[in-house]
């Protein structure tokens, strides 16, 4: 599989602290790559970076919604200076907006951010803004209710239509998404991130809140995202059961740093990473304790 | 007696507030001393007046909170019919006026009813595109009317261009400073917006007043050309408009092109800005009200989305204000003052944030509720030769928009319609719809 999401060195800090410290790692073409690592482990951050809402200190994010990632070009972009050509963009010279839009990178949010006044298919709606908005021609073909306008608008429907099938939401399509309850506002938020087309979606703790039922459906909803709809997918996830059943490429972040990166199998292994995030053995730990005198 | 303690409460808070405001009152005695009058009956009768109204509302059944539905099912049929009445009403307006007071009375209803509450109603819808549907606090707004009225009282005072031309080219004026404005503003968000907004305003008003080489400063512009009815001046010559059409001549006939043309172009606004609320544009307003970092990350460029919101606000202010100028025939900077702002935004914020019919009604509540005191002469019978009921047409305002933030906060028309729908659309409760972060 070829990568389609290259993160090198990135490092970000903010006034004395470093969050990320010099991370670097692959998501690849139509796999499912989480992101894990204790409370704080700059695993956010990360994500903020790549979907533009932070600027990375230091690093370079480059990523090929279509092509592949090819080092010489991505360094011959780097030098002329430009965000993005010929289907490769550098991450971090782009500005929020145009990584959604250009670079296809999508995303969901840890705390919920639906548009709650708006109807759920108004959210899927809004999602489809690009087209729609190229569509109705600055408005002017949309305002005169040109044919072009109508079509762009009955396939946005359609497509709205389908993924509220696909979630199970298509009987409360008309109820506002606020009115949603909790799982239903997750999947809700997926799905709006998948109406806009992304290459690669990136989910802050999908699974947060949700009951096993609910995480096993979210399960099946993310491996079907990654296999009927041609995206790739990076998530954050404190939900172990979840990250081992679905990733197939794990990276574990710890205080800012990588301590391991590799399949589910092999970083569940990993000695650094028991230490780190699943738990250090109790005999340790006390060994630990009489080291500083606790 | 449980009742008895919040009502001597409220008369002592009462009488705390009238005692500076109302028992002291200050005057010239004849050989021009400043003495003190003393009216302890008015103090007395505001402390009566508060300890029996907070005993009445004491002795009402206790209000019971109910539950907000999320939604409510769309409005039946009978609403319908009752706006397509009233849309008859005012499409009739002018000419029921003269049915019922006649050419000499007809005058003041069609000019101080009809146009006059037509012109805030426009102003309202513009501003509700800022405020109600992109989230945008916007305390300048006037400053857009005045651009389009200096706009058509220059340009037709200096070079003769006519109204028909001048009309767009004050909405796409004003359209330019509403980007202008919007530039420095985009970053800022709440307070911070509105106290931009209001400084903006200030300073259209001030360079209007200061820069008297263009704009004559405070004594404003005169004898701005009337409009003509698409080349027809309102004349009593040969070549007016009563002698084409083999017509009487009478001023009323001016009057009544006005509220047509008001009323064409509020039509045009509300047309517009529920269209555009259907079109991607208007979705990415509401959808930046809601959750502008959702909307980033969507792939909408909120820069663009907030611009646009304002200088399809402000043209419409530019319309409104090149129709000012055409039917005052004179403009100058004390029209545009703070208070107008205050009034626009009051109406929006009555008549319920984004609702294009709750901002109408509001409009003719506010509007149409501060005309109407001047009708109340009879009250000089009761209240003595001095009373002027117009004078306290603020305080009714206030009094009025306490009243609805106690008992209705998010204005007349609470609900929000959805844009599209896939069986039958609901109304959308106010408890949902977010207020928008500026």
């Amino acid at each position: 599989m070829t990568a389609l999401l290259r993160v090198e060195h990135l490092t970000m800090r903010f006034g004395g602290l470093t969050a990320v410290n010099d991370v670097s790692f692959e998501a690849r073409r139509g796999e499912i790559t989480a992101l894990i690592g204790p409370n704080g482990a700059g695993k956010t951050t990360v994500f903020n970076c790549i979907t533009g809402f932070y600027k990375p200190t230091a690093g370079r994010i480059a990523m090929a919604p279509q092509g592949a990632l090819d080092t010489a070009a991505i360094d011959a972009l780097t030098r002329s200076g430009a965000r993005g050509r010929n289907g490769l963009f550098l991450l971090e010279r782009m500005p929020d907006h145009e990584i959604a839009r250009k670079a296809h990178v999508a995303r969901t949010f840890q705390n919920i951010r639906l548009f709650s006044g708006m109807t759920a298919l108004e959210n899927l709606v809004v999602a489809q803004h690009e087209p729609l908005m190229s569509a109705s021609g600055f408005s002017l073909l949309g305002l005169a209710g040109a044919p072009r306008y109508r079509r762009a608008e009955r396939a946005a429907l359609d497509k709205a239509r389908a993924w509220l099938e696909r979630i199970q939401l298509i009987d409360r399509a008309d109820d506002p998404a606020g009115a949603l309850p909790y799982g239903d506002q997750r999947r809700l938020e997926i799905a709006r991130a998948m109406c806009a087309d992304p290459a690669l979606l990136c989910l802050d703790e999908p699974a947060a809140g949700l009951n096993p039922r609910e995480s096993a459906d979210l399960t099946a909803l993310l491996r079907a995202i990654r296999d009927e709809h041609d995206a790739s997918l990076l998530l954050i996830e404190h939900d172990m059961s979840v990250v081992m059943d679905v990733s197939d490429h794990v990276v574990v972040l710890d205080y800012g740093r990588k301590i391991a990166d590799g399949a589910p199998a092999a970083v569940r292994a990993d000695p650094a990473v028991i230490a780190a995030y699943l738990g250090v053995p109790d005999d340790e730990v006390a060994a630990i304790e009489q080291e500083i005198g606790a | 007696m449980n009742a008895l303690w919040p009502a001597l409460r409220a008369a002592l808070i009462a009488a705390g507030l009238a005692f500076p405001v109302v028992a002291l009152r200050t005057d010239l005695n004849m050989d021009n001393q400043l003495v003190l009058e003393p009216r302890w009956s008015w103090m007395l009768a505001a402390m009566a007046l508060a300890f029996f109204g907070k005993l009445a509302l004491g002795a009402l059944p206790a209000r019971k909170p109910k539950a907000a539905p999320a939604q409510t099912a769309e409005p039946p049929a009978r609403t319908k019919w009752i706006a397509r009445a009233g849309l008859a009403l005012i499409a009739l307006w002018p000419f029921l006026a003269l049915f019922f007071a006649g050419p000499s009375g007809a005058l003041k209803w069609i000019d101080n009813y009809g146009v006059q509450i037509l012109i805030y109603v426009m102003l309202a819808w513009g501003l509700n595109i800022v405020v109600g549907l992109a989230g945008l606090l916007d305390l300048g707004y006037v400053a857009f009317y005045a651009v389009g009225a200096y706009a058509y009282a220059l340009l037709s005072t200096q070079y003769g261009v006519s109204f028909w031309i001048c009309l767009p080219l004050a909405g796409i004026l004003a359209a330019f400073w509403g980007v202008l404005l919007g530039f420095p503003v985009l970053r800022l968000r709440g307070d911070y917006l509105a106290i931009v907004t209001l400084a903006f305003g200030e300073i259209i008003r001030i360079v209007l007043t200061n820069f008297s080489s263009l704009t004559n400063g405070d004594a404003g512009i005169a004898s701005i050309p009337r409009a003509t009815f698409f080349g027809l001046p309102f004349t009593a010559g040969p070549n007016g408009f009563a002698a084409f059409f083999g017509l009487k001549f009478s001023p009323i006939h001016r009057i009544v092109f006005l509220y047509y043309l008001i009323l064409a172009l509020a039509l045009l606004t509300n047309f517009v800005t529920l269209r555009l609320r259907r079109l991607p544009i208007g979705r990415a307003w509401e959808a930046l009200r809601e959750d502008e970092i959702a909307c980033r990350a969507l792939g909408l460029d909120t820069t663009k989305v907030k611009l646009t919101a304002f200088a399809l606000g402000a043209m419409f202010g530019g319309f409104a204000g090149a129709f000012f100028a055409v039917r005052q025939g004179f403009v100058s900077p004390s029209s545009f003052n703070f208070m107008e702002s205050a009034t626009i935004l009051a109406i929006v914020v009555l008549g319920g944030r984004g609702s294009q019919i709750g901002v109408a009604l509001a409009a003719v509540a506010i509007i149409g509720g501060s005309e109407i005191l001047r009708e109340f002469d009879f009250l000089k019978t009761i209240f003595g030769p001095d009373f002027d009921p117009t004078q306290y047409r603020m305080l009714l305002v206030g009094l009025a928009m306490v009243a609805m933030m106690n008992w209705r906060p998010r204005g007349l028309v609470e609900t929000r319609a959805p844009t599209v729908s896939f069986g039958q659309a609901r109304q959308i409760g106010a408890d949902m719809v977010k207020e928008g972060h500026g």
